[in-house]
């Protein structure tokens, strides 16, 4: 039954209804309604049994976790941008471990300059951790995605982020069907640990490992992911058996069939991105999208195939390698190796920058007429850039950019889409 | 009923017999029958405080848990000695995850075991000094805090010996490490604060907490004991030597930790939620000089220009441990602890 309940609502309930038995909080916006509305659950006897936990940092949320999940419990946590790099080193300890924690991360930009919307700096600053990471299209999907994480972490030994877009999703309040518990109980069968620490069975986790096997450790780590990217379709079309929702999966492709330009996002951006592809398709353009659900582990052969026969390629993120450029067109670009295929990176969105439908069909038709730069930064006022440089220049005491920017800008009014970059 | 001391005192030490007791009060390690929670093998350093306090405080806690036990340990010596892979010195449950949070780790094992009804199988974790006072301080004031039911040993040997005897901040003033060398004006630690985690364990009003040494094992033992016989969280703060980091022989590691308590700069003690209960008082009132001078980390305070007026300044600290915990006073009978009833 659809609902108008907002994102993050729809979330709390589903993680209830997967029955989990340790979860920790820590307030982060945009995360915070989520964990909130557990621990209401947990403290009106609603959802039992289930610890819940308010703990001193987001290091302690995920180390609690570790704890937890390695005593046989199923543990969640949510967090977002600061709070997950605080908690990175028992991110990756978590992974290392191979603990299946399943935790929800609300993406937001990462200071400084601090800053509370949405971007994805906050997962791409937890790429190579370990962890498996879905991305949320919809509300529908962050809901959904979490039931399908814990089927998938506690399979295959493995933490899995489940991101949704800070405050896009988290705070949008739109329709969402929350499953039902018998549903999630048929779907989700309780934990069973392939390591846990039990008095009767004692065993040592988390030995000291030299060289002689560290390499291997990793290399099964590895496996474990290749293995999930053949877990990851067969989990998502048995969900759609039991609930006839089309939810997780490794990618998206939307309107490809004869696409010679091919549009690749993350997240919530994928709508705006196909109503813009709509609008271009309707001017009689030949293009398409295909949205990445499964960013980690990356699923190379299927963006190859999904990319098909695109002659160019947009990558389309919110987020950036600085020094060099976007981060998940580096991962195309390795899934397109000798494809001949041209490929654009677009930063976009930073900082909750506003992605509209209008500034995305202006860069979809340049994308079309080959006028794309291979880097660019949709929306950037290169106007305030030029005159902070040639501050700057001008002095060697320039003071701190990012005040100087608002400055500048407070002194104009700042225009959100003008639809060119 | 008449009383008459008895005095079983080994030769040279105040340790007391094991023969002389009865079975119960023997200490778990005379017991044939004993976990062995750290099997031989491992590859701690000879003489090492730190391996002695802990087989004595987990086997203590086995024995007093009847066998339901997890320990949860941070990163440094013991997690390094005791598990190099593919070998491993543990017979109990025991998790390692990462330097700082030790106690926070624990929190989520006893919350696994409440939910699963697990209720009899308790939980231990385990830091040095670095772990307990500098990395691990947030979570283990979190851990306290919110009362988890998680005894937390800190294996005190008063600097990060581990990647190589550099500076924490449950180091002394005046001592020699890698970070605080022995040159210049001032040389050795610094005079600060301190950072005295027993103290700051008490003002969060946890249940227990207690103080003891490798000098005095079954007064260790008793402490664990006690400590298991309560629920939320307890605190014990174990001072033990380190050969290396030290520079004290490794046949004298008890001997060290004998004088620390006996020359009054490390107080030996217990409270219960908050308050002082009990105090080992000093048997024989020992001048710092004789603590200081067996342990090269002090060598820079004597020789042929001896800075007397830094050896003063780590007296006043033993005076004031001495005058706060009232460790001495011309009145007291030691002997009368070790009366038994004839």
């Amino acid at each position: 039954m659809l609902r108008q309940i907002e994102g993050s609502r729809a979330v709390a309930e589903t993680v209830a209804l997967c029955r989990p038995e340790v979860v920790c909080a820590y307030p982060i916006s945009p995360q915070t309604h989520i964990i909130e509305a557990i621990g209401v659950m947990v403290k009106s006897g609603t959802l039992v049994p289930c610890e819940f936990i308010n703990v001193e940092s987001e290091f302690a949320a995920m180390s609690v976790s570790i704890g937890a999940s390695a005593a046989g419990a199923r543990a969640y946590t949510a967090t977002a941008s600061q709070g997950l790099l605080f908690m990175i080193e028992a991110v990756y300890n978590a992974a290392g471990l191979g603990l299946p924690i399943v935790m929800t991360l609300a993406n937001r930009a990462i200071g400084a300059p601090i800053n509370i919307w949405n971007d994805h700096s906050d997962s791409m600053a937890a790429r190579d951790s370990g962890w498996i990471q879905l991305f949320a299209e919809t509300n529908q999907e962050a809901a959904d995605l979490h039931v399908q994480a814990f089927r998938l972490a506690e399979e295959l030994s493995v933490p899995v982020m489940v991101c949704m877009d800070g405050f896009i999703l988290t705070h949008a309040v739109e329709g969402v069907d929350v499953l039902d518990q018998a549903t999630v109980d048929r779907f989700l069968p309780p934990y069973e640990p392939r390591q846990v620490l039990d008095p009767d069975d004692p065993v040592s986790i988390g030995a000291m490992v030299g060289p002689e096997a560290f390499e291997e450790v990793r290399y099964l780590a590895h496996l474990r992911q290749l293995d999930a990217l053949e877990r990851i379709p067969v989990i998502a079309a048995e969900f759609e058996e039991l609930t006839g929702r089309d939810s997780g999966g490794l990618v998206r492709p939307y309107r490809c069939e004869d696409a010679e330009t091919i549009v690749v996002a993350l997240g919530s951006v994928l709508g705006t991105i196909k109503d813009a592809v709509d609008l271009r398709r309707e001017a009689g353009d030949r293009i398409g999208v295909v949205g990445i659900t499964s960013f980690r582990p990356f699923p190379s052969a299927a963006v190859r195939a999904a990319l098909g026969g695109a002659r160019q390629v947009v990558v389309v993120e919110k987020a950036f390698s600085i020094g060099f450029g976007g981060v998940l067109a580096t991962d195309v670009a390795m899934a397109l190796q000798g494809a001949d295929c041209a490929l654009r990176s677009v930063v976009a969105g930073l900082g909750g920058r506003a992605i509209t439908r209008r500034s995305l069909e202006d860069l979809f038709a340049r994308a079309v007429r080959g006028e794309l730069d291979e880097l660019t930064f949709l929306d950037l006022d290169h106007e305030a850039v030029d005159r902070e440089r040639t501050r700057m220049m001008m002095t060697r005491r320039s003071g701190p950019t990012a005040e100087n920017l608002l400055r500048d800008l407070g002194s104009k009014p700042f225009v959100a889409a003008k639809g060119t970059s | 009923m008449t009383r008459q001391p008895v005095r079983f005192y080994q030769v040279g030490s105040f340790a007391v017999g094991n023969r002389l007791l009865d079975d119960d009060d023997r200490t778990v390690q005379s017991n044939s029958n004993r976990n062995n929670s750290i099997d031989s093998g491992h590859r701690a350093c000879q003489g090492c405080g730190e391996a002695l306090g802990a087989r004595y405080a987990l086997d203590a806690a086995m024995r007093a848990t009847k066998g339901r036990l997890v320990a949860v340990n941070a990163t440094g010596c013991l997690e390094v000695f005791s598990t190099p892979y593919p070998e491993t010195s543990w017979r109990i449950a025991w998790l390692h995850s990462l330097f700082g949070n030790a106690p926070a780790v624990a929190t989520g094992v006893a919350a696994a075991m409440r939910v699963k009804g697990k209720t009899d199988v308790r939980v231990v974790a385990q830091a040095g000094d670095g772990g307990t006072v500098d990395i691990g301080f947030g979570c283990l004031s979190g851990m306290f805090e919110r009362n988890d039911d998680v005894l937390f040993i800190c294996y005190d040997n008063e600097g990060y010996m581990n990647t190589g005897v550099q500076r924490s901040a449950a180091t002394p003033p005046g001592a020699r490490t890698a970070t605080t060398d022995a040159v210049g004006p001032e040389p050795g630690n610094v005079f600060g604060q301190g950072k005295d985690l027993p103290r700051i364990a008490m003002a969060h009003d946890i249940a227990y907490v207690a103080t003891a040494t490798v000098a005095d094992l079954h007064d260790l033992e008793r402490k664990v004991e006690r400590a298991m016989e309560i629920r939320g969280a307890r605190y014990l703060h174990v001072l033990v030597p380190c050969p290396l980091g030290w520079g004290s022989a490794s046949d004298e590691t008890i001997h060290v930790a004998r004088l620390a308590k006996e020359t009054g700069l490390f107080p030996v003690f217990e409270a219960e939620n908050g308050k002082v209960t009990s105090v080992s008082p000093i048997r024989r009132r020992t001048p710092v000089e004789e603590y200081l001078k067996i342990q090269r980390r002090y060598a820079h305070l004597f020789g042929k220009a001896p800075r007397t007026d830094i050896i003063e300044r780590i007296q006043g600290i033993a005076d004031a441990n001495i005058a706060r915990y009232e460790l001495w006073s011309d009145e007291v009978e030691a002997d009368r602890l070790f009366e038994v009833q004839a």
